[in-house]
Parts: C-alpha cells; structure tokens; sequence
C-alpha cells in the first residue's frame, strides 16, 4: 500500500516540489493536489506580460490537466482547502471533498496586502496577484480610462505598464522618494522613473493614499495632502503576506510565515511546506528561484533520500518592462565598512554600482547595461577576490578579455537573428522560443534543450541575461551551492574534503559514503572523482581506466570521424633532424592524412586508426619519441623561445628551462589541461602571459607568472613573483601545479581557479608561506614518482590490448556458416 | 527466450565474445561488413548491443563512458540509452540496438538473416 501525499497549493512552489519528487521516488505515493484556482498550475510570473499583452493565458501555463492525469495525480481544482485534521490526517475542501495524507505539503502562496483604507473594498479595487486579477483589469482597460497603482515596487510598476499598454492612463502612487527602494538606491532610481515618465506613466512620489472615493464603483484615490486623482481601477501591490491562516487554525506553529526547518518540514514532522507561505531562518519568500531551490530540497526528504539541506537562497531582480534593463542582488545599498564602486553614464543613461567589502562583491545594481549582472551575482555567491582585477571591474567581463561576444551587452535589444552561441550556431530567437514554449527556468534546461553556451561556454552571460528578459524579475542564475553533477547534492569541495577525511580510497566508497543517487555515477561525476582520488592519494589508488574520458584510456585524441590524434612530446619544443625523420617514417608507413605543427610547438599526426595506435607508439619509442599527453587533462606543452643561446635580446637560456620544466612536470594529472612557456626575455616570443604558467626571464632572473589562458576568453596572467635562480623557478612551479592539482574543481583551468579564489590567497600560499611551498614542491614530486611512466610504450608492449582491438570480426562468410 | 519464435526465424543468432572479454562498464566493437556493433556490459554485467554509430553526429558509442544503463558519446556528450537505444531527452534520436543473449558465459547478438 502506497503512502498518501496531499499537496495543498497547486502553485509553481508545490507542483515543482512534486516534480523533483517524481524524478527521485516516481512510485513512492498516491498523490492529491487541491488548488483553490480553477486552473493547472501557471507561471505566476508571467502574469505580467498577460497583461502587457506580450503573451496569452495558454502561454503561461506550466502543467495542463493532462500531466497530473499522466502521472497518475488526483488533482481537486477550484477547490479551497478550508481544514486539516492533524489527529485523522485528514484534509477537508470546502465542498466537502476529503483527502486522506500520511505527509502533507503546503504550498498555500501568499496574498496581495491589502490596505485597510476607507474605500478599499469598494468594486474596482483589486490586488495583482493571479489570472483573475489580470482579467479584472484586462476588463477594466477595455471600458475605462484611469487606473491609479499604489505601489511603486516590482509588482507596481509591472502592472503599471502593462495597464498603460492595454491603453489607460496611469498614476503610479508612491509612499516614498524613490522607486523599488527594496531592490534599486536612488541614482538607479531616478534613471527608471525618468525612462517610465517617456513611456507615459505619471507617478506621485512620496504620496501616502489616504482614501479610495467613490459610491459603488471606484471614482477616485485621495492623498494625504487633500489631492484627488481620478481612478477607475485601482490596484493595491504594496505588498505580499504569506498566506498561513489554514495552517496556523490547524495548530501549525507560524509566525509571520508557516515556520520550517532546513528540510522545509514544520514543526508537525508529517507536515511539509514550500514556497511564499514558509518562513525559514526567519526569511520571507517572493522571488521564485528560492521556492525551486526548496522544491528540490523538501522532493529529496519527501523521498527519503534525507540528505539535502536548504540553507537560504541568494537572489537577484529584473523588471519585466520591455526595453529596460535592470538588475539588482545583494547588499546593494552598502553601509558601515562597505566600500562602493560606481560608473556613471547619463547620456548613454548606464548606471553601475557595486558594493565591495574586503575585496568580495556583496551587492550590485545595474541599469541601462545588465550584461554583466550575472557575472556580478556569480562572484557575490562564491566570494571570490576580486583585488586582482577591481579597477577594471565595472567595464565589466568582457573588458577583461573575452573574443566572443565583447560588444554584445543588451540581450533585450539584440535582434531575433543574433547567434548567440557560434560553436552551436543558436540564435536568439531559438532560445527564446525553447524558455517560451518549453518552459524553461534555468540555464542547465537552456542547455540540454537548445545547446546554447553548452560548448565552450562563452556566451553564458548573453544566454543568462536572455533568459532573464525573456522570464523577467524572478528569475535567478543558479543555486548558491552547485552540486558536482546530478548524482548528488555535495560540491566538488565538499567530495574532495570527505575523500580526504574519511580517508576513501575508491570510487564505490565515495559513492557509498556520499549517499550518490546513482549506482555507478555518471560521465561527469566519474572522470571527477577519479583524479581527486588520485590526486589524495598517489601511488596508492588503482586508476579506473572506465571513469576516464576515451582521450585519456587510450591517450590519443578522439577526432570527429572516431579516427585518433598521435602528438610525441618534444620537450621544450626543442627536436632533432633524427626525430623528425622518425615522425615523418610513421606517418608515411601508417598512411597518415593530415600533419600539423601545434600551437604549443609540437607535431600532430591526425587521422589514425585506433588499431594501428600501439604500432605507431612502438615505432615512435625506438626513436625515443613518448607520449605527449596532448590529450589529457595533464601537462601539455612547455613552449619555449630560443634564449640567450641564440638570441641577441636573450637575457637567459629559456629553452633550458623549458626542457627542465617539461621532464618535471610530464606525466601529471591535473583538474584540467595546463599549458605553460617559458620566455628568455620580457619581449615576451613565448606568449608566456597568456599560458597556465609563464616563466620570463629578465637580467636578473626570472619572472613568474600564473592562471593565464588564450583559449575561450583570453585572460593574461597575473603576476606571482620574481626569482634569482633556475632552483626557485622549478620549486615554484612544482608548489604551484601541486595547489591547482589539490584545491582546484575538476575540468577547472588555471585561470578560472585563480578568478574563484584570488590571487591573493595564491600568493599565501605560495610566495608568504616558505615553508607551505616546500610541502607542496615535495607533494608534488612524491606524487611525479608514481606518474611518471610512458603509457604509449606500456601500450605498445600489450597492455590494455582490448581497447584497440575489435572484440570480433565478423565477416561475410562467418553469417553463412550460422545459417 | 522462446516467446517470439516468427522473428527467430528471420534472424541468426551469432556468438560473440566471452562476457570477461568486454570490460566492465565498458564496450567492444564487432566488426560487421554492414558497419561496427557495440557491445556494452554494465556494472551489474548486463550485456547489450548498439550500432556503434550516435544518432548525432555518428559518434562511436563504443568509446564513451559507461554509467547505469546507459552510455555517453564522446564527442559531443549524448546519453543513450543502452535498452533501447534512444536518446535521452531532450534530445532526440535512437541507435540501431540488436538483441542479446548471455548464455553459460557466452555472448550472441542477432542479426537479421537479410543480413548475412
């Protein structure tokens, strides 16, 4: 006999919560919903653009009676919820009808506050807050002239606009001085009501409504000051209150919300509750990214997996008015030890303000050029340092270097036929259409469904400011702490320190111990949790060859047509007419296609059949030749100029030091690929500032440099420190890729590692802690001692043998003789 | 095993490979004149068989991590289904899958007899 689940609420917060639960545990309840709206559940909102009437009520709705009917949901609409009986588990409609629960999940919402002024309840007066309240005024513009909105928050203004689109004309009643005071300071403000004001709203700031006028229906709104403005409808959105009252008559402990606790249970432990109703850690809810974080929270308990937790959301805002950009998150007003960086830019009508305190972002308010909102919000939740790069901060991400997209930042004003992400070829309208129609919330669903930025990743800020002005003020970027894949809830951080502590030793003991969600992970979490293993535990753990991406099983690179790469390491870039002789021997014996010089100074063979690899690696071995770990997540290439062996500017002999950098460092696993290069003077030929690591040489020694990268989005290095001697270059080096091999997250580069946790932090480590360096060098090299060994030449002796061989061949012949 | 006897007559069942041959959530190919069958084994040692070819862009699945039932192409990180071939969602497409039999330890995967 199934456990019966009742669902009080058939709103975005209750439905997703029963949406993760049937991805988790499909079979594991009988579930009922009643919803007191006469309809399945919608996106609340998009209430907004209904009424702007940039979109219909079909539009908008999320679940169709069909999808309750598909899962097998009882689903009661147009019923309220009047009682629960905790003592009989027993909820009761007020028709009558009655569901019996062994759990109950509240999702009763909130409701518009209404305010107690004489008048209030007269006809024409309504709150903003569901499809009915749309069609009021839907109704209202058809027949009416005046409509006056009290409120100039988010909801105010949205309701504002949409009215002034259905053709009335509209004063905006305001209690204070500047407008959306809880998400925007008063210069950001200001630009708003100005752009508001040439759209044809009128507003009446600092006004307090003292009365609504009228004998039946509204006529009209009296301020304080005796003003009297004509209205025909009036909307109230002053506010929202948690609506609490049936919990609270059922004995459920409330205060301003249905209290819960960071399982969203309250404090009758059968008796769930998510979304605008809860109050938890003593946070109200009205933004949407939070309910679903506690959605995927309260699914996890409600199926009994017990191990997620909802620590409290961090959240940002868009205002849904076409043709504004804004964007506001965190503790944007500053205050006391807050220091505040601001770009200004009224012609252009931009305004910046960040709030910073000890070099971390903690708040940000946005208007007129919003692209970079996103990338504001994601420093904010990491924390990251941002002393490296603060003085070119507000010129925003793209100024630090990107080759993509740089000059893209208004996504709301991008044309339909914009690409947007050039590896896919997806273009604006595209995505647009999918977060329309396909109901899309977030940038992992804008993924999977159109592949925009799901390559390189460089158009993600463009992809996430689309969906914030396509799905407008609710829509927040992504969770603050972002599992390491979909098996499970833990960081990468937190994977790593329980690898560490609990002193787990193969892939099955983390999944075990980690509570993984699946049996044998997935080809995210594997490739993942396999380097961390090696990586705490060298020489000791046994490689899982089936947790490796194929470049690294069989150490060649996989091509588009399933053919491989072969790339010998030649160190340093340095080679011999012999070696050469010896690669071109292959490459004419094994009929190879296509041979290219690389960027990083070495030679690609492409175009090899995965059978003839041993063979080609055997003759490459008699030649000395070994394996270039040119496709791993490893150390690729020391690049090298020739120095002060040739050079008449060489101040050092560079190609010395690359070769010595290259026999340390080969062979090591890293979080991701690590380029580096070594320069004999500051002229720089190696390119070493945009490498992993760059070494220059100048007169007096050498120069470090780190986290650079010319790939995806160019970013130059930063500084580290200056040596004397080739000694220090190679314990600094060693140090170095040891903390990016022991704290980095998997597939993360040297670059976006330093930006997440600061240079700074890096410098501690490495140029403060003499003595921290040293363990680390040491670390490093014990770990270099079980590392360094050719795989091509263990491959080429028969190792591994079944990876490069077809397990049959079945010719014509072998068919004939079954028959 | 025997529930289907019409589509028995029409197909031949060809012995492959000892179960021990195929690594653990792994795969092997079968090379055919007709293009390359993947044969997959899952941790629990269920064994199934896809043309190796991904409905995306023809990657070869045989090559991609294995993980559940199902397997990830390495080129451009599709999961399919290994019962089924499908795609999964939302993306959309299927792989040719062959039926497969484990018997004693020996692997056979049927092939259409218009085939042979």
């Amino acid at each position: 006999m199934k456990e019966k689940l009742v669902l009080v609420g058939n709103g975005m917060a209750g439905v997703r919560t029963l949406e993760e639960l049937l991805k988790l545990a499909p079979d594991a309840y009988d579930i009922t919903v009643f919803g007191a709206e006469p309809y399945g559940n919608y996106n609340r909102i998009l209430l907004s653009p209904v009424l702007a009437g940039e979109k219909t009520v079909a539009d908008i709705i999320l679940n169709e009676e069909s999808w309750y009917h598909e899962h097998g949901i009882t689903l009661h609409k147009g019923k309220a919820v009047v009682r629960i009986d905790r003592r009989y588990r027993v909820v009761t409609a007020e028709d009558g009808t009655e569901a019996r629960y062994d759990r109950l999940l509240l999702a009763t919402g909130s409701r518009p506050v209404i305010l107690p002024i004489p008048g209030h309840d007269l006809s024409g007066v309504i709150g903003f807050r569901d499809i009915r309240d749309v069609e009021a005024m839907l109704s209202a513009a058809q027949v009416y002239r005046h409509a006056v909105v009290i409120g100039g928050g988010l909801l105010g203004l949205e309701a504002a606009n949409g009215l002034k689109k259905r053709g009335m004309r509209v004063t905006v009643v305001h209690l204070l001085d500047t407008l959306m005071e809880r998400q925007l300071d008063k210069p950001a403000a200001a630009l708003l009501q100005r752009a508001l004001e040439e759209s044809g709203l009128e507003f009446r700031m600092e006004a307090q409504t003292e009365a609504i006028l009228g004998d039946n229906r509204v006529e009209a709104v009296r301020c304080k000051d005796g003003t009297e403005i004509p209205a025909d409808l009036v909307v109230m959105a002053v506010g929202i209150r948690p609506n609490i009252e049936l919990a609270k008559a059922a004995g459920i402990y409330c205060e301003r919300g249905i209290v819960v606790n960071d399982t969203l249970q309250t404090y009758d432990p059968r008796v769930y509750a998510v979304g605008e109703c809860v109050q938890h850690r003593g946070q109200l809810f009205g933004l949407v990214a939070p309910l679903f974080e506690q959605a995927k929270v309260c699914a996890n308990h409600l199926a009994g997996f017990g191990i997620a937790r909802y620590e409290g959301s961090m959240t940002s805002t868009k205002l849904k008015v076409t043709g504004i950009d804004l964007f506001s998150a965190g503790e944007f007003q500053g205050g006391a030890g807050y220091e505040e960086l601001l770009f200004q830019d009224p012609a252009r009508g931009i305004y910046k303000k960040l709030t910073v305190k000890d070099n971390r972002v903690k708040g940000a308010v946005l208007y007129g050029d919003t692209v970079d909102g996103s990338w504001y919000f994601q420093l904010m939740r990491e924390g990251a340092d941002i002393s490296a790069f603060r003085e070119n901060i507000l010129f925003g991400q793209a100024h630090l270097g990107d080759s993509g997209h740089g000059s893209e930042n208004r996504a709301a004003l991008l044309p339909d036929s914009a690409e947007v992400c050039g590896c896919n070829g997806v273009c604006k309208k595209t995505i647009v259409d999918a977060i329309v129609h396909k109901k899309l919330f977030t940038l992992d669903e804008v993924r999977a469904h159109t592949k925009a930025s799901a390559s390189c990743g460089s158009c993600t800020g463009l992809v996430e400011q689309i969906l914030q002005s396509t799905l407008g003020s609710d829509y927040s970027v992504s969770p603050k702490k972002k599992p390491l894949c979909k098996c499970t809830e833990h960081t990468h951080d937190e994977v790593r320190a329980a690898i560490r502590e609990r002193g787990l030793k193969s892939i099955p003991e983390v999944f075990h111990s980690l509570d993984w969600k699946t049996p044998d992970g997935c080809h995210q979490c594997r490739p993942a949790i396999n380097f961390y293993l090696l990586c705490a535990w060298p020489g000791e753990y046994r490689d899982d060859p089936q947790s490796r991406f194929i470049n690294e099983r069989v150490h060649a690179n996989i091509q588009k047509d399933g053919t491989y790469s072969v790339v010998p390491r030649i160190w340093g870039g340095v080679t011999t007419p012999a070696e050469l002789r010896a690669i071109a021997d292959v490459a004419e014996k094994y009929q190879v296609p296509t041979v290219k010089i690389t960027g990083g100074q070495r030679i690609d063979l492409l175009g090899v059949k995965k059978e003839d690899l041993p063979r080609i690696w055997a003759d490459l071995n008699r030649a000395g030749l070994v394996s270039g770990h040119a496709y791993g997540k490893s150390l690729r290439t020391v690049k090298t100029c020739v120095g002060k062996e040739w050079c008449r500017f060489g101040t050092q002999d560079s190609t010395t030091m690359g070769i010595d950098l290259e026999k340390m460092t080969w062979g090591s696993w890293t979080p991701a690929k690590v380029k580096m290069a070594v320069s004999g003077c500051p002229r720089n030929c190696a390119e070493a500032t945009i490498k992993d690591l760059g070494v220059v040489a100048v007169d007096s020694g050498w120069e470090i440099h780190v986290g650079g990268n010319g790939g995806v989005k160019v970013r130059a290095t930063d500084f580290l420190c200056k040596v004397e001697t080739d000694e220090e270059v190679k314990e600094y080096v060693a140090a170095y890729l040891q903390l990016y091999r022991e704290e980095a997250h998997y597939l993360e580069r040297t670059a976006h590692w330093i930006e997440r946790v600061g240079l700074a932090y890096v410098k501690k480590r490495l140029v403060e802690d003499p003595a921290g360096r040293h363990a680390l060098r040491d670390r490093f090299l014990e770990s270099q001692r079980s590392a360094q060994v050719d795989p091509w030449a263990e491959r080429a002796q028969g190792a591994e043998r079944h990876e490069f061989e077809p397990v049959r061949r079945l010719e014509q012949n072998d068919y004939a003789r079954c028959a | 095993m025997h529930a289907v006897r019409e589509e028995e007559t029409l197909k031949q069942w060809i012995p492959i490979a000892r179960i021990d041959e195929i690594p653990r959530q792994g795969a092997r190919v079968v090379t055919t004149a007709t293009g390359n069958i993947a044969v997959f084994r899952s941790i629990d040692d269920r064994v199934f068989a896809l043309l190796d070819r991904c409905p995306h862009k023809g990657g070869p699945l045989s090559q991609g991590i294995v993980h559940g039932r199902r397997v990830t192409c390495p080129l451009h990180n599709w999961v399919i289904e290994l019962e089924s071939g499908q795609a999964v969602a939302p993306d959309e497409g299927c792989a040719r899958r062959f039926e497969v039999r484990v018997e004693e330890g020996m692997i056979a995967i049927a092939l259409p007899a218009h085939e042979a």
